[in-house]
Formats: structure tokens, sequence, C-alpha cells
């Protein structure tokens, strides 16, 4: 049986195309009769599902975007009698009214069966003991983590999000062998392990699945060569359904899209046009298998490519590159475009700089200004204040190369920047 | 001829030296001597102390960052010309001064100046060769 689940990511391409039409062309209707939203937007554009005659012509229905969730606050887009729906999660919105998404016992079932494809792709097995540490609640990674990794059959201890001293007691004495959290909540469990003498080198943790929030590259590299676990990236939003939407596999060379549920495209975020296989541009989802909250083309502000060359893991699923930046974070100083990430990997380019910086915006007059607090890790530090002058300097080098604009770089002590138990907090913008 | 020192990292806020000192006092280990180096947004305290392990652990544990590299210490009299007459030994030897500073020495009328020389050995050679007392942790204690 379970075998049959892991067969759909080597489908070959033809079959699966087949089988994402069918879907596609079915939600498009399910949408077009339930969700008013849906009929209108589809009338307002002239088109209507029957207009689906291949993949492609997918391009000609209109776009679902985060507003129109929140204008439609909270049920008005589900496709769902409630008496259908079994779930509710919510994101919290950064402005205002949070996210809120529906799942039938249908979907739940979805949700774990990609959640299970997800931890299969990273070569998790029955036999891993995982401390799900990503939060429980109205958040979609504990519950959505939990149910695959039941699924697939793994020991499964769901710890939650916090109390950072117990999940170290628990990984030590329950025998541990993969964690689920974001990467830098596992950066600080990493330095909490260490403090308290048992450092994660030493335990019998392997894998960390880690995601809910954008990291780089570089700060792969520096989890693994710190710990020696293998850091592997999933993506997800809550609005397509959670975490389980892709997946980096063993090979570790893009996410695995699970694209029987999930169509992608990659359009110009400027025109709305669709972009060919390779270009980077902004991800837009369909789920067309998903009956509580079936959204169309909904777009993700995520900027990546796709490629659809066989993985060297041999699966055919489509590939994202990492999504090392949201459209979301950027931030805009002086009229410069700039992402947190950037900032992160242009930190962790410079040997012993420590993963745990802020980024504060503030205004004096009518002129932004950035300053980066960067911890002196003891790697870092020298007895000499023209060490550290010189480390000041590099910073702010790289990012006048970068961006053109001037930085203020302070460094502070160890443990001085805020720690979080879920995404981390990497802007301070204080100028509204 | 070497004796150790433990530079700790200091944010320019109100009451991190205290904090420091308190974490030292608390571990009972006494500071012979001390300099604060400052920019506007940081400092560097260097210290020589009596018991450098103990110091290293008891700031570690309050994730206060140090480092302990050697210094040299030099012995001169208390009396104007002091220091002029050792860096009059180091002229022309190419050895350079990182930082320095002084403390007085509780035997009487002699002070001791802490070195930190780019080329140590160099420095120690040239400052015996002028009959300059270079002293031992041990002697200082
Ligand atoms: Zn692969």
């Amino acid at each position: 049986m379970r075998e049959d689940l892991f067969l759909k990511d080597f489908l070959d391409r033809d079959s699966l195309r087949q089988i994402q039409f069918t879907r596609l062309r079915e939600t498009l209707e399910r949408v077009y009769e339930r969700v008013p939203f849906y009929r209108k937007s589809f009338d307002e554009r002239g088109v209507t599902p029957a207009d689906l005659t291949c993949l492609e012509d997918l391009s000609k229905f209109p776009f679902t975007l985060k507003t129109d969730l929140r204008d439609h606050y909270p049920f008005g887009l589900f496709a769902a009698d409630m008496s259908e729906v079994v779930r509710i999660h919510a994101s919290s919105g950064t402005t205002g009214r949070p996210t809120v998404v529906g799942y039938t016992q249908e979907d739940i079932r979805i949700w774990s069966e990609v959640m299970c494809r997800t931890f299969h792709c990273i070569g998790i097995t029955p036999n891993d003991v995982v401390q799900n540490a990503y939060g429980y609640g109205l958040f979609t990674g504990g519950l959505g983590a939990h149910y695959g990794l039941e699924r697939l059959g793994c020991t499964v201890i769901p710890m939650s999000g916090g109390n950072t001293e117990k999940q170290i007691m628990v990984m030590n004495d329950f025998g541990v062998t993969a964690i689920c959290c974001t990467p830098s909540y596992f950066l600080f469990l990493a330095e909490k392990a260490e403090e308290m003498g048992c450092p994660i080198s030493g335990t019998k943790l392997r894998k960390g699945i880690f995601g809910a929030e954008p990291w780089s590259e570089e700060m792969r590299q520096r989890i693994e060569s710190m710990t020696g676990v293998g850091a592997f990236d999933i993506y997800g939003l809550s609005e397509v359904i959670g975490p389980g939407v892709s997946s980096d596999c063993e090979v570790k060379c893009g996410l695995h899209i699970f694209e029987d549920h999930f169509y992608p495209e990659i359009i110009d975020p400027a025109t709305g046009e669709v972009l060919p296989p390779g270009a980077e541009g902004e991800l837009v989802f369909t789920m067309i298998t998903k009956q509580a909250l079936p959204l169309i083309r909904y777009r993700t502000r995520d900027i990546t490519s796709l490629d659809y060359e066989k993985c060297a893991c041999g699966r055919t699923i489509v590939r994202m590159g990492r999504v090392s930046h949201r459209s979301d974070d950027m931030l805009i100083v002086r009229g410069v475009n700039l992402f947190p990430s950037q900032i992160e990997s242009l930190l962790l380019e410079i040997e012993g700089t420590s993963p745990h910086y802020l980024i504060v915006l503030s205004r004096t007059g009518a002129m932004d200004d950035l300053e980066v607090r960067v911890e002196v890790s003891p790697e870092l530090f020298s007895d000499e204040i023209k060490g550290l002058e010189r480390l000041r300097n590099v910073i702010g080098h790289k990012i006048k190369d970068l961006y053109g604009l001037s930085a203020k770089v302070s460094l502070v002590e160890p443990g001085s920047i805020e720690r979080s138990v879920g995404k981390a907090k990497r802007v301070l913008d204080l100028r509204k | 001829m070497k004796i150790p020192q433990i530079s700790v990292f200091l944010e320019n806020k109100a009451g991190r030296l205290a904090h420091v000192t308190r974490v030292l006092r608390d571990a009972r280990v006494n500071i012979l001597a001390l300099s604060l180096a400052d920019t506007s947004d940081f400092g560097i305290l260097r210290l020589i102390v009596d018991n450098i392990d103990q110091a290293k652990e008891a700031l570690a544990a309050e994730s206060i960052v140090s480092m302990v590299n050697d210094v040299t210490a030099v012995e001169v009299d208390n009396r104007p010309g002091g220091l002029a007459a050792i860096l009059d030994a180091l002229e022309g030897g190419g050895v350079n001064v990182e930082y320095m500073y002084a403390f007085a020495e509780h035997r009487a009328k002699k002070a001791a100046l802490i070195f930190r020389f780019d080329d140590p050995e160099t420095a120690i050679r040239l400052l015996k060769g002028k009959g300059i007392n270079v002293i031992s942790g041990g002697e200082i204690l």
C-alpha cells in the first residue's frame, strides 16, 4: 500500500499530465458551481471550466490573491459545506486578519499523504524516532507533520514548539533520530544543547526537516558542519495545504513538488504572463484535489524557477529552486530592494560569523537608516579593536557592494538577539 | 616570560562592565590588571587575573565572549623615563606594539607594563639584551 503511494513520485510525465488535466478540470467545475467569488471572476474574464482543453489553458483563468482570502474572511471561499469541513487552520497575519483555511476529511487524507511522501523523499523510514517541534495549533506545521509521520509509520514525539531544555532532554533520552522545526529554532537548540554539555553531535540525531521560514544554502552548510545533522528544506503554505507542497530529496538539488495535487506555474509578477520552464518568476499554485478550499492560480509571492528534468533520485515530479526569499519579505530601503535572506548569506560567507542577526530600519528625517546587528561569536572575537573594526568594515563593504547602501554594522554580545521558537524575527522596522 | 591575558567583548551599554566584574567576583577571581579599550559602539576589556581558567569558565557560563592570549609583562622603575627606556630598547628591532597598559606593582617603587607585541620573541630578546626585567606570571602574582 505504502509502496503505491511513493510510486506517484516516479510516474512518466505523460500519465502525470493526464491526471493533472482531469483533476484540474474537475476542480474548476467545483469552484465555478460552489464558490460565488470564482463564478463572478470567471464570468468577468469570459471563461468557463469547459474552456480548459489542455493544461496550458489554465493561463486564461484569473489569479487568486491573498487579499481575496482576507476579503472573504473567514469561510467565504470554501467550496465545501461546513458539515463536511473537519478542520480549520489559520496563519497569523502580520497585518490585520489571519488567513483562514479549511479541510474536509479527504483533504486531511491528502495532506497526510503529501507529508508522508515528503518524509519518504528525505529518507525518513518507519524506524525513525521523530521529534516534532513545529507548533501544534492553528499553525499548520505541527499537525501537518504529525499526520504525515504517523502515516509513514515513524515514532512521533509531539513536542510542539518551545521548552528548549525539555526538547534537548527528550532528544537524548528517547534516542531521537530526526527533528522537525524551523532552521532558526534548530540553531538555538544546538546552542542550548552545547551549553548544557550535551552537544547535538553526541546524539543519535541525523536528519533535520526544516521549513516555515526562508533560509539560505549557506545556512544549510553551516547547520550541517556545526552539528553533523543533514538539513532538509521543506516548503508549504497554509493557503495551499500547509507543509507538504514540496520537499528536498536526499540529492538536495531542488524541492520536488507533489504536482499530482498542486499544479505549479511560474509567472512574471509584473505582467502575470506564464513563463517558460527554467525561468525565474513568481510561483503560482492551483490545488487540483482539494475540496474545502481549492484555490485557482493562487499567487504565492515566492520567487523561484521550475526544473522538469528527472532528478538524480529518480523522481520525475518537477523540482522548484529553494525559495530563499518571499516577495512579502522584501524591504525597501532608500528605494533599494533588499531581502533578509541575502543579508544572511552575506554574513555566513564570513568565517566564524554567527547566524544570529537583526536588521533594524529607522528613519532620520526623510532618510532610511539601515543597521545590521551581528552577534560576535567566540571565533570572531579579537583582543584588538582593529580586528573588530576590520570585521565591521568587511560586513559594511559587502552590503555596499550588493546594494550600494551604507549600513551601520553593530557588533553585539552573543545571545543578545532574541531567539524565537518559531519563525525567526530578522527585521525590526521602526520606520512606521 | 609571557603571561596569559583574558579579553572580553563588551557592548557599550550601561552595566556591562559591572556585570563582568561581578561574574569574576562570584567566581573568586582576582583582577591584577585591567584595561578597557573602547570605540563608540563596543569595547574590549583586557584583564590579567590570578586564575585564568576559572575566569574563562565563569565568563563562558554567562555567555560572555572571551579569549585568552599571551602578553609580555615588563618591570620598570617607577620614575620618569621608565617607559622611554623600554621603547628605546625596542626601537630599530622592527617590533611593533599592538597595545599596552600599565599598573603599579605592590612591590615598592616598581611599575609593570603589559605589552602586546606583534613579535613577542624578538621583543623579549631585545629587552633582555638591554637588561630590562621581563617578568613571569608567577612574579606578578
Ligand atoms: Zn530528487
